[in-house]
């Protein structure tokens, strides 16, 4: 393998730099120092929950936003402007150019949800003083929400190889909906009386990531603690569907006429 | 013999049309073309000829409905192919947030070289577009004709072996045309074959050792430009300025047209020196002859009616 | 490159990562003991606040919180020591966002009231619910049959239920039966008769499959009560003509007070235990319901 996704992710990092995408921390911050002030005033006993599960909520939010809108354009953009023709002449495969894409995109969204993480720390710090151990379980709820959001990322680029932002939007949410009711789905398949909707349910159930698994924050609001091994489960499940949509991208992608 | 730089040998390129993708139309039908080392190669025909589609497809950004192509020997779907290659899109885009020297230094990374290098290329490249003043400035603030310059700094930014520029000279105005010209004769000098596609007649006379003709997908003939293209002219175009006081000769008062000092006469080709002897006696200040002659797009159009009634017409010299 | 590649590559690896994703998924589901029991919590409790929430598509919220209500009840029923803490707030929140969804009302109805791993045991609940669903669908006699059936069977208030029955005999389309169910109620009280009567009703008027085969259940019980009765009946006759207990139907049948051994309603012959009373066979999936087990108390007074 070449090094050609670096430069590109690297570049597709700078694009999102450059156009002012990290403004949403803004808000983040806002948000964050607001709930801090205000909860104080309002509840008392769980302004540390209120805090932590509305951080871990915005967190989440904002990641989805940027994953969908920013993923959707990473591919149709470049092509819809003709930028891809000057690069893709270059020695760069198609598929080393998806690779890129979706790293740049990601990196993105790691050094995003890493600010964020710090503002959430800091509100924390501010309502409820020093740290304590259950506060590590916030970590690997955000750990959680970068998995999820890196199938996120990975489900809009595969859309946008093939279909216009608009649909990719369209597709990437109905997945995601769809992957976090995951579980009910199939709850509701194994109820009726007809085989073929059961058979239906495990279907979609299986086929669609299911986003429920990446879903702690309650936990991690609680202080629950989060088995070790969901943790090592959860990092595979989504290693393995990045994986997947990449290769399924690469396939479709490498396969169109660049009109 | 050499490898040739470019053999297309039988490349044919459906596109769908209509909602559903029933119907295909040929955009390029069964090319065959082969375009020697070190040549400087035209490749000519109005819009919609398949010119373009041929670029696309040599450079891998379509694949072929049939048909090949090799550059230097290599397959076009060898990923090998590309290291050879320098290509110039038609009305060429590039990320507008970046400065024409951050996008070649981000294209450059696609090829091994080290930063040091990197730099100095990119700012020797700068220079010969003419970009140096403007190379830290963001794209989005580029006119059409710097983002040329910047897309023939990109094709030329890794000394590819094979230039392959569609419509290299457009958007460009005369300064720049020609500073696009004196860049491909150099490239030339130095080894290098290049293959560039136009609509406009005078700049594939000027440049090209041998030229090629496409109309409706279909080549019509190859050769040099003489040989190719009747350059018969029918008249010329001279225009003048006379000294205060003076009247234009009576000869040539009829077909004068006058803008504001300047006046403006086409005489016949036989009655030129008759003319200018005219000119000489009233002291008018010569501006510039030139030749008027059929534009390319007369000539094609020629060409395609004449295709009509009998397809496989040989009117050009086929070498 | 060339564009037959990636294509190929795909082609075994996306079949392939699918398997392993769905073997993964499978190992992560197998140790959250049941997914039924891992999903289940309600965020928003209150009805009216996710009436506001809902932005005025109440209706097709009320739909949503409806199946899950199905959903959370199918899930847990029949699994042993199965409870079922959030049926009532979520068929509180589906009534109050549509007010007109009778099914929720009727649902409720049954499984509000019934006891067990069969329902959350609430009959007072769900008299409330019905009335509420009485008070929003005026014209709607089956919620007053099911008001009846509730006093009726779970609470065996018998002049509440007559009551109950008259009111939806008045109401339109209603079936004049509901008015001899109300004469009888009020003149007999509770007896295997009348309750035959009020399930068979409830198996015809309604749809839901979970509440048919409820009644059809308790319906099943009620005929192996109404047999148990009679052979007691007969057991006590030979006692009286021979001066000891019967060991089994086969004496009976011996004695002639039986032409055959009577089966069950899941075909298993009934049996006769030691202290001269009839049972049912341990296979029989057949189960006697709980509430007329013991003689029917008398009228309660309001």
């Amino acid at each position: 393998m070449s090094r050609a996704p670096v430069p590109v992710a690297v570049n597709t990092f700078r694009e999102a730099i450059r156009d002012r995408v990290l403004y949403n921390l803004i808000f983040f911050a806002l948000l964050m120092i607001g709930a801090a002030i205000l909860v104080g005033q309002i509840s008392i006993g769980i302004d540390r929950l209120v805090i932590v599960n509305l951080g871990l909520s915005a967190i989440s939010l904002i990641g989805l936003v940027m994953a969908i809108f920013i993923g959707v354009g990473l591919v149709s953009k470049e092509m819809e402007r003709r930028t891809l023709y000057s690069l893709l002449a270059r020695p760069i495969r198609r598929w080393e150019f998806l690779l890129g894409k979706y790293g740049g995109l990601l990196l993105t969204l790691v050094v995003n949800t890493g600010f964020m993480t710090l503002g959430l720390a800091a509100a924390l710090f501010y309502v409820s003083g020093p740290f304590v151990r259950t506060d590590a379980l916030i970590l690997v709820a955000v750990y959680f929400i970068l998995l999820a959001l890196a199938v996120v990322t990975a489900l809009a680029l595969f859309f946008s190889c093939f279909s216009s932002p608009m649909l990719s939007t369209l597709f990437t949410l109905g997945i995601y909906l769809t992957g976090c009711f995951a579980g009910d789905i199939r709850e509701f398949g194994d109820l009726t009386q007809s085989q073929g909707m059961k058979l239906m349910s495990r279907v979609v159930y299986y086929l669609v990531p299911n986003f429920h698994n990446f879903n702690v924050i309650a936990a991690a609001a609680h202080g629950e603690s989060i088995p070790l091994s969901l943790v090592g489960e959860n990092t595979l499940y989504a290693a393995l569907y990045v994986a997947l949509l990449l290769v399924a991208a690469s396939a479709v992608f490498s396969s169109r006429n660049l009109k | 013999m050499s490898t040739p730089a470019i053999e297309i040998l039988g490349l044919t390129k459906d596109y769908p049309v209509g909602f559903w993708r029933k119907r295909m139309r040929r955009s390029l039908d069964d090319l065959s073309l082969t375009v020697e080392d070190g040549e400087i190669f035209g490749f000519l025909g109005p819009n919609g000829a398949g010119k373009t589609t041929t670029l696309k497809l040599l450079t891998g950004l379509i694949f072929p409905t049939c048909g090949t192509a090799r550059i230097r020997g290599r397959s076009i779907d060898d990923i090998d192919m590309h290291r050879q290659i320098g290509y110039l899109p038609e009305q060429p885009y590039f990320y507008d947030y970046l400065t024409a020297r951050e996008l070649l230094d981000y294209y450059a990374r696609f090829s091994p070289s080290s930063a040091i290098e990197r730099r100095g290329r990119i700012a020797h490249l700068l220079e010969r577009v003419g970009l140096a003043s403007a190379a830290d400035v963001q794209l989005r603030k580029y006119s059409k004709g710097m983002l040329q310059r910047v897309g023939i700094a990109q094709a030329i930014l890794d000394d590819p072996q094979v230039l392959l520029l569609d419509e290299p000279m457009s958007g460009l105005d005369p300064v720049g045309r020609r500073e696009v010209r004196d860049i491909i004769v150099e490239l030339r000098k130095q080894g290098r074959t290049i293959f560039f596609s136009t609509h406009i007649l005078s700049d594939a006379e000027m440049l090209c050792d041998r030229v090629a003709i496409l109309a409706g997908g279909k080549l019509q003939g190859v050769g040099a430009p003489g040989e190719i293209m009747s350059l018969e002219v029918h008249a010329m175009d001279i225009l003048f300025e006379l000294p205060a006081g003076q009247d234009v000769p009576p000869a040539l008062s009829e077909n004068v047209t006058k803008i504001g000092a300047r006046c403006r006469v086409e005489v016949p080709e036989s009655e030129l020196y008759a003319a200018l002897d005219q000119l000489r006696r009233s002291q008018a200040r010569l501006l510039s002859i030139s030749p008027i002659r059929p534009t390319l797009e007369d000539y094609f159009l020629r060409l395609v009616q004449d295709e009509k009634p009998r397809p496989n017409q040989a009117e050009v010299t086929v070498r | 490159m060339s564009p037959s590649r990636p294509p190929r590559v795909a082609a075994i690896a996306v079949p392939l990562l699918f398997a392993a994703i769905a073997a993964l998924q499978m190992r992560i589901d197998s140790r959250s003991s049941s997914i039924a029991q891992a999903s289940q919590e309600l965020l928003v409790r209150s009805p009216s606040a996710i009436k506001k929430m809902s932005l005025g598509y109440d209706s097709l919220v009320a739909d949503i919180y409806w199946t899950r209500a199905v959903q959370y009840y199918g899930a847990r029923f029949a699994t042993k020591g199965a409870t079922f803490p959030l049926l009532w707030p979520l068929l509180d929140i589906t009534s109050t966002l549509d007010p007109k969804m009778i099914v929720a009302y009727r649902f409720g109805a049954v499984f509000l009231s019934e006891s067990g791993s069969a329902g959350a045991g609430r009959p007072d609940l769900a008299v409330e619910l019905v009335e509420r669903g009485i008070a929003a669908n005026p014209d709607e006699w089956r919620l007053d049959m099911d008001l009846g059936f509730l006093y009726y069977w779970r609470l065996r208030d018998y002049r509440s239920s007559a009551s109950a029955f008259l009111a939806g005999s008045k109401k339109p389309h209603a079936p004049p039966w509901l008015e001899i169910m109300a004469a009888r109620v009020a003149q007999k009280g509770g007896s295997l008769e009348t309750s035959r009567m009020i399930w068979s009703e409830i198996y015809e008027s309604n749809k839901d499959p979970k509440i048919r085969e409820r009644a059809y259940q308790t319906l099943r019980g009620l005929k192996a009560e109404e047999d148990e009765t009679e052979i007691d009946q007969l057991a006590e006759e030979y006692q009286k003509r021979f001066g000891h207990l019967a060991r089994s139907l086969g004496e009976l049948r011996s004695a002639g007070l039986l032409l055959a051994i009577p089966l069950d309603p899941d075909g298993y012959p009934y049996l006769l235990g030691a202290d001269g009373k009839a049972a049912l066979d341990p296979r029989s999936s057949v189960t006697i319901p709980k509430e007329i087990q013991t003689p029917p108390t008398p009228v309660r007074q309001k």
